[in-house]
């Protein structure tokens, strides 16, 4: 099969990769960019693990081929800290214990993040209703929850 | 002697008998000397089984010792989740 | 072990909230899972799968696949291990079928090709001539006459004679008379239950990474429960020493008992040793759902007599368990937890082991007890309606205390479940006003808990920093509470201290993580071997001052005098001691190797509050309260976390989550998007309260948390959404077409 060459730009760097047409944005990620954050936890667009974002819309990498990241900006949990400063919801999340396996984790900061960009302010349900398309199954989402909840309000209070 | 308790399923090899008396030091010793006496057990026994003694479930272990007044039950190999 | 020194108070460490360990890896999406691993050379794996429920397996044709170009190596059946018996044929049998498919989902053959893509493919082509047979999936048709044979001669000598082949286990315990007791009731009620069976649902599949090399040597990287045992099976599935075979486990994203099994990774060694090269092998969703996992389905029939003012006087229970096409279905834990929160003098439980064409069922928290308190906790809830008595106080008058002499028989040591009634009783929610439409549920859950073979070696850096090594794969936070525990006993900060998952070539045998054992046994294992390290470095310090080792006391991180007649001398800290330890004597490093075998059982009581929608069958669980017996919390967070897990679990096994099959035997809903585990929006805040009497098997009095968290929920959502119905439901899951058929049966007298 005929590969095609793509360029696209990943947490800011151009990037550039041949794929099959088949591949899907996930596969390319990890097995190509060696970006292996994003998980494939059920590849139907399910669960969010492999959560992106895609020109700044939050999109599950599996549902999305490769070949059309063309021209794009992807955004994924590898660019999430800036430097060596953790993103407020990633310290927030080792400090309220907000995983347990942590292999939902990448996703549901990703998702999160594109929350907070949209809704700085948002309430329980809203957060719930949010992040209803990346589950978790160790926690209960109890404490991811809390976590989300008040990282918007240290946010807030620091803009 | 110490006296066996089993799960009432295990009758069928023993004559009928839910109380049996071993004599025995430890929970290997046990399970020899049930054994020895009923070889009908053996492959419930080789299945895997644990020991409690006075309420501490010995899930394995050959060497806990059991005295004539301790309290002995068998019951099925423990797994978890 | 009775509890010592420490007794609850007067820690410094533990029972402290710390960051976790792998935190920063975790959320920056750089700790590497089973699927993340790459090795230089390596190929793909696929498997191909049985179509059908049940089928002899006529011919398997690779030529097209192997002449496909990028295919390196198909194996099937013939390139395992010949001559296995007993569990390593069970488990050698469902990793790759010899001449019968034996569900829908059996692995009959697989393939390594240079791409993902091109091992999919080449599975396509891969051509298996089945014949079908007729299947049977459901417990009670499986045991029936007439029901197909799955295998003869696969029951052991437990099952009485005339029942049918499938039924391949049988348990009977309990003592006194229930006839008797029965004639001493008020009320006697009898009734019959079923619940589907469900999934783990662990988020990432089942995935390594493996080499084997054809001097017999090999490597594997996989995510597991338990790699020593992935080692062990391994090697005999593929015919070599376990020894030669060193595994390393991945950080693991959720197991709850579905990773304990071993599914694909002599699949990927033997396609490893035809091709010599690495071999990756992943499984999708679809094969996660149709071929591991799920727990068994039940059938159950429960008898319960009680006296007006709420005096249990007998209970019987009959637990028919369907495990798959494999023995092994849990019922003797069914059967032996199902009654034990109560204090009995007549009790009698009876427990079946049923095969059917479904996929061998694998332990899912707690096995087999979740099922139990369902049944149990629902007529208990019934007598209680019906007697007009309250829930919890009809527990506390039967509940079994230390002395109880337990439904399994012998007599409990301390137990903490009158703790956790009392506790329920006194929390705001237990009195908290129903709203309309809203009913309440309470039930108790009981789970064993677990030792089992523990190795830890911990060692000190000159620097004064200490590496621990376990053996016990982390799931929920566990190096976190490791840490807690060395750091405790050692007197150093718990930063000082780095917790790692060692691999197979690195410590002795460690038991899978499973049984709710690892904070128990692998930290008693690190208490143990700290205890040893401090003995070495009091040793060194005596030799240094020239007393007996007799002499020198351990405190604060500091090896000092143990008293004005030892000497005086400056108290040497750690660090110290380790920065010359090379010149006094060699490195330090302290370990410990046993089974613990005081695991110590554990209670909780749950609360919850259900929303039933009569129009629509649809059920909202709005309020929800945990209240367990920890023994001691090391990290109360982690403790917590394991607390709302388990109900959130039960939530979605209570009100959605099955297995379902068609009239062909074939699973019909094996998506994420059709297999419907609770998400965010489904659940309310999940309340804990941490219950603490101390297990005298372990030094700081941990019990084991993971498991009995999901022993409750089945059945105090059963009884929340049944007092909201105004009609019993005797099913699980309760989804909403179960909840308008009970309510239009109820219509209907």
């Amino acid at each position: 099969m005929t590969m095609i060459h793509v360029t696209t730009t990943v947490n800011g760097d151009e990037v550039e990769f041949l794929c099959d047409p088949r591949e899907t944005l996930l596969d390319v990620l990890r097995d190509r960019l060696a970006l292996t954050g994003a998980k494939e936890g059920c590849g139907t667009g399910d669960c969010g693990a492999c959560s992106v974002t895609v020109d700044d819309r939050l999109v599950c990498s599996c549902l999305m081929l490769g070949a059309e990241a063309e021209g794009k900006s992807i955004g994924t949990i590898e660019g999430m800290a800036d430097g060596e400063a953790l993103h407020p919801l990633q310290e927030k999340f080792i400090e309220y214990a907000a995983l347990q396996c942590g292999v939902c984790t990448p996703g549901v900061l990703v998702a999160t993040e594109a929350l907070l960009k949209k809704n700085p302010d948002p309430t329980e349900t809203e957060v719930r209703y949010w992040l209803a398309g990346n589950l978790c199954r160790c926690t209960g989402y109890d404490k991811i929850i809390r976590a989300v909840l008040d990282t918007a309000a240290d946010l807030r209070k620091a803009s | 002697m110490v006296e066996v308790n089993l799960w009432s399923g295990l009758k069928a090899f023993t004559d009928g008998q839910e109380k049996v008396e071993i004599d025995a030091k430890n929970v290997g010793e046990v399970l020899r000397g049930l054994v020895q006496a009923y070889p009908g057990l053996e492959p419930a026994i080789e299945a895997g089984v644990s020991v409690a003694v006075d309420g501490r479930i010995v899930a394995s272990s050959l060497t806990e010792p059991v005295s004539e007044t301790s309290e002995v039950y068998l019951i099925q190999r423990l797994r978890g989740g | 072990m009775a509890p010592d020194g420490h007794g609850t108070n007067g820690f410094k460490v533990v029972g402290t909230r710390p960051n976790r360990p792998d935190g920063v890896d975790k959320v920056t999406g750089r700790a590497k899972f089973g699927a993340d691993a790459a090795a230089p050379g390596m190929l793909h794996a696929a498997i191909v799968r049985s179509p059908h429920a049940h089928a002899k397996i006529l011919k398997i044709d690779s030529a097209k696949a192997e002449a496909m170009k990028g295919v390196k190596a198909v194996v099937t059946r013939a390139d395992f291990a010949e001559g296995l018996t007993g569990e390593n044929w069970n488990i050698l049998e469902n990793v790759m079928a010899s001449d019968t498919a034996l569900y829908d989902g059996h692995a009959v053959a697989a393939v390594a090709a240079s791409t993902p893509l091109a091992a999919r493919d080449a599975a396509k082509l891969i051509e298996v001539e089945y014949e079908l047979l007729p299947h049977v999936t459901d417990v009670d048709k499986a045991m029936g006459s007439g029901a197909p044979v799955i295998r003869t001669g696969a029951a052991d000598k437990s099952v009485p004679e005339g029942m049918h082949p499938n039924v391949v286990r049988y348990h009977e315990s309990g003592h006194g008379d229930v006839e008797k007791g029965f004639a001493e009731a008020d009320l006697v009620l009898e009734d019959s239950f079923k619940t589907e069976a469900t999934h783990q649902g662990y988020i990432e599949p089942h995935a390594c990474l493996a080499q084997l090399g054809p001097d017999g040597k090999g490597e594997v990287w996989c995510c597991t429960q338990g790699h020593f045992n992935v080692q062990k099976v391994c090697a005999a599935l593929v015919g070599t020493d376990a020894s030669q075979l060193r595994v390393t486990p991945s950080e693991i994203g959720g197991g709850f008992g579905g990773k304990t099994v071993v599914f694909i990774e002599p699949v990927a060694l033997a396609l490893s040793r035809k091709a010599n090269r690495p071999v990756k092998l992943v499984m999708s969703r679809s094969e996660v759902f149709r071929a591991t996992g799920p727990t068994a389905s039940t059938s159950m029939d429960i008898k319960i007599g009680m006296t007006r003012d709420g005096k249990i006087t007998a209970a019987q229970g009959v637990f028919r368990l369907q495990g798959g096409a494999f023995p092994g279905a849990p019922m003797e834990f069914t059967a032996m937890c199902a009654f034990a929160p109560y204090a009995l003098e007549n009790v009698h439980q009876v427990g079946y082991d049923v095969m059917s064409n479904r996929p061998k069922q694998a332990a899912y928290r707690a096995p087999g007890s979740p099922m139990a308190a369902f049944a149990v906790e629902s007529v208990v809830d019934q007598l209680c309606n019906e007697l007009d008595l309250d829930p919890i106080e009809v527990r506390l008058k039967n509940a079994s205390k230390e002395g109880t002499k337990a439904s399994f028989g012998p007599k409990f040591d301390r137990i903490g479940l009158v703790e956790t009634l009392e506790a329920a009783k006194a929390h705001p929610h237990h009195k908290a006003p129903l709203a309309e439409g809203q009913g309440r549920g309470i039930s108790c859950g009981f789970w064993f808990n677990h030792g089992g073979e523990t190795a830890v070696s911990l060692a000190l850096s000159e620097d004064g920093t200490v590496s621990l090594s376990v053996g016990t794969p982390d799931i929920g936070g566990s190096r976190a509470s490791m840490g807690q525990m060395a750091a405790e006993e050692l007197g150093i900060p718990y930063e000082k201290i780095r917790t790692t998952v060692a691999d197979t070539a690195t410590l002795g045998y460690n038991e899978i993580s499973h049984g709710s054992r690892v904070t128990y046994a692998s930290g008693l294992a690190t208490i143990q071997a700290a205890r040893d390290t401090v003995q070495k470095l009091c040793a060194r310090a005596a030799a240094k001052w020239g007393i007996d080792e007799d002499a020198v006391v351990w405190e604060d991180g500091c090896a000092k005098p143990s008293g004005p007649n030892a000497g005086e001398f400056e108290p040497l800290p750690l660090a110290r001691i380790a920065r010359s330890m090379g010149r006094t004597g060699g490195p330090i490093v302290g370990h410990f190797e046993a089974t613990p075998e005081g695991a110590g059982v554990s209670f909780a009581t749950h609360i919850v509050d259900a929303e039933v929608d009569k129009e629509t069958g649809q059920t909202k669980v709005v309020r929800y309260t945990v209240v367990q017996d920890a023994g001691k919390a090391i990290h109360p967070t982690y403790v917590e976390g394991q607390f709302q897990g388990g109900a959130a679990q039960g939530i979605g096994w209570a009100l959605n989550e099955e297995y379902i099959y068609g009239e062909d035997g074939r699973l019909q809903n094996s998506l994420f998007l059709d297999y419907r585990i609770p998400v965010a929006s489904d659940l309310p805040m999940i309340d804990t309260v941490i219950v603490e009497v101390p297990n005298p098997g372990h030094p700081y009095g941990v019990r084991g948390v993971g498991e009995t968290s999901i022993c409750p929920p089945l059945a105090a959502i059963a009884n929340a959404v049944s007092n909201a119905a105004g009609v019993r439901l005797k099913e699980l899951p309760m989804s909403p077409p179960r909840i308008l058929a009970a309510l239009a049966a109820q219509a209907d007298g």
